[in-house]
């Protein structure tokens, strides 16, 4: 079923809308029953901007990324993801999480299944594209995130790294305007940490727009436009990052760099 | 008083005398003919060569008992197949998110089962009519066996519906949660993603539950189902009812049953350890 947002007039659209920021958030509030995590967040993404949000753990950062494409639904306030208000119940949430790719932690590639399988997968069900179409682009892709030769093996033989690339992949194969990656680096080895910093830093340098919810300071120094420091699910200072690490001016955002730096 | 007094006028002449010692030996042959009469008739009644031994006879009966058998194969496979397409049934509705669905499944789940098997069988058979008519007057005959085959689906659907429960609870969220960030529906979702990664850990508690049913089909022998247990005790019935037919006969359906389960039971063993393992 075609969606009218998908054609490619409709993603000219959605590029050509000028001014707006592409992801846009207004005094959003999210409870986990009683227990209030994020308690007015508002903040501006424009389109190929690399965003960073740091924070300590239990800041509602990561809750703060998943509603961006609505996998947690938030109490009140705005999201707005390419001009789609994400909070309004009539929304098509399909066509907004085609727009918007996610990367987690925990990578969840689906194990049953090879790597270009776990690329080819959503394309070929969710779009239903033609088959030699979408195994042209996963190859590519693939190839993108430097595992050409493991296009057949299972996660369960990949490292981790390799697993988190293929997760990369995988989103990126849904051609999204938007890719949201929480914490993908922190249950990786040292070692494999680089080569999938690498990938998303050639990604950022595309032009993709990345929100990244990251531990990785030096990385977020080196990439990040700009950088958002949150504390009790609200966002204390933010800021470009040379400005941010060096010259920060709320008293819990130096408390928490000089814990991490 | 001479033994022959019945000879009751010896004055009519020698003529009625012979007569007289004819009556006499005529008595005698009576008797005789009785006594014969008495040990024909015991011979009769006795087999005319020896007994054949509890071990020929069972011989004699083999096929027979074999062909029940084969009915008690049909039975667990076609019950299996009803119970496996029925259950995912129910355990699909038992994860809906939809409260009218999922409550009503899980309480049939639950009610097959926590039933004995013995009486799900008595209600199924006495529920189920003899036969159903069907649209154009035809009418489709309901054998007991084919009974018997739904009821005993019926304990085996519950427990199939609680194993797809399980599997697919067991799922990490993350699984889930990927499969949403990508954009699939709920339905293709568990069709693509949650649904083929329980296949593998269902497969051995659904080979064990059918090792179970198989096993259990001898109870239709209650109902007269001509399967293996009831094939035996009907061939024991007409080899004369001896005790010492039942210790073979009863050791040759254990024998069977075994033969046939036996292998399953390894080989689900050995699927376990290969799906903990992987």
């Amino acid at each position: 079923m075609p969606w009218p947002d998908e054609t490619a007039a409709g993603r000219a659209n959605s590029l050509d809308r000028g001014d707006e920021p592409i992801v846009l958030l207004r005094d959003v509030h999210k409870s986990f029953g009683a227990l209030e995590v994020i308690k007015g967040i508002s903040l501006d993404v424009w389109r190929s901007e690399v965003v960073c949000i740091i924070g300590p753990s239990g800041s509602g950062k990561s809750t703060l990324i998943r509603c961006i494409n609505g996998l947690s639904p938030i109490q009140r306030g705005s999201i707005k993801v390419a001009g789609r208000e994400v909070n309004d119940p009539k929304l098509d949430k399909l066509a907004l999480r085609r727009n918007v790719g996610i990367v987690f932690q925990q990578y969840n590639l689906f194990p049953h299944k090879t790597a270009i399988e776990n690329v080819m997968m959503a394309p070929l069900k969710v779009l239903r594209e033609p088959r030699a179409e979408v195994e042209k682009r996963a190859r590519a892709l693939i190839a993108k995130v430097k595992l050409t030769g493991k296009e057949d093996s299972y996660p369960g033989q990949l490292s981790g790294g390799q697993q988190q690339r293929v997760a990369i992949a995988r989103s990126l194969a849904m051609r999204p305007e938007v890719m949201l990656f929480d914490e993908v680096t922190a249950a990786l080895d040292p070692e494999t940490v680089k080569e999938v910093l690498l990938t998303i830093k050639e990604l950022a340098a595309d032009g993709m727009t990345c929100i990244l919810v990251t531990h990785e300071m030096g990385f977020a120094r080196e990439v990040a436009d700009r950088i958002y420091f949150t504390e009790g699910g609200v966002i204390v200072e933010s800021g470009p990052p040379a400005e941010f690490f060096s010259n920060a001016k709320d008293p819990r955002t130096r408390q928490f760099l000089s814990q991490v730096l | 008083m001479t033994p022959l007094a019945f000879r009751l006028d010896p004055t009519l002449g020698a003529g009625w005398r012979l007569s007289g010692l004819l009556d006499w030996r005529h008595g005698l042959a009576l008797v005789l003919a009785f006594a014969a009469s008495l040990a024909v008739a015991l011979a009769q009644s006795a087999p005319p060569v020896p007994r054949p031994s509890a071990l020929a006879t069972l011989v004699i009966w083999l096929p027979f008992i074999i062909r029940g058998f084969l009915l008690n194969l049909a039975m667990s496979l076609l019950a299996m197949i009803l119970a496996t397409v029925l259950g995912i049934g129910l355990g699909l509705m038992q994860i809906s998110p939809l409260a009218p669905i999922r409550l009503p499944a899980r309480f049939v789940t639950r009610l097959l089962r926590n039933s004995p098997w013995l009486v799900i069988l008595f209600v199924v058979m006495y529920v189920l009519p003899v036969e159903v008519r069907l649209g154009g007057g035809a009418r489709v005959p309901l054998p007991d066996w084919l009974k018997a085959t739904f009821a005993f689906a019926l304990p085996v659907m519950g427990n199939i519906s609680e194993i797809l429960r399980g599997a697919v609870n067991s799922i990490p969220s993350g699984q889930w949660d990927s499969a949403e960030g990508l954009a699939f529906t709920r339905l293709q979702t568990l069709r693509w993603i949650i649904l083929p990664q329980c296949v593998r850990r269902a497969i051995p508690p659904w080979m064990n539950w059918y090792a179970l049913l198989t096993l259990s089909t001898p109870m239709a022998s209650i109902f007269s189902v001509h399967e293996a247990v009831s094939n035996a005790q009907a061939g024991m019935e007409a080899a004369g009812a001896r005790p010492d037919l039942l210790l073979p006969f009863y050791l040759f359906l254990l024998v069977l049953f075994f033969a046939y389960i036996y292998p399953i039971a390894v080989w689900t063993r050995s699927l376990e350890r290969k799906y903990a393992v992987a």
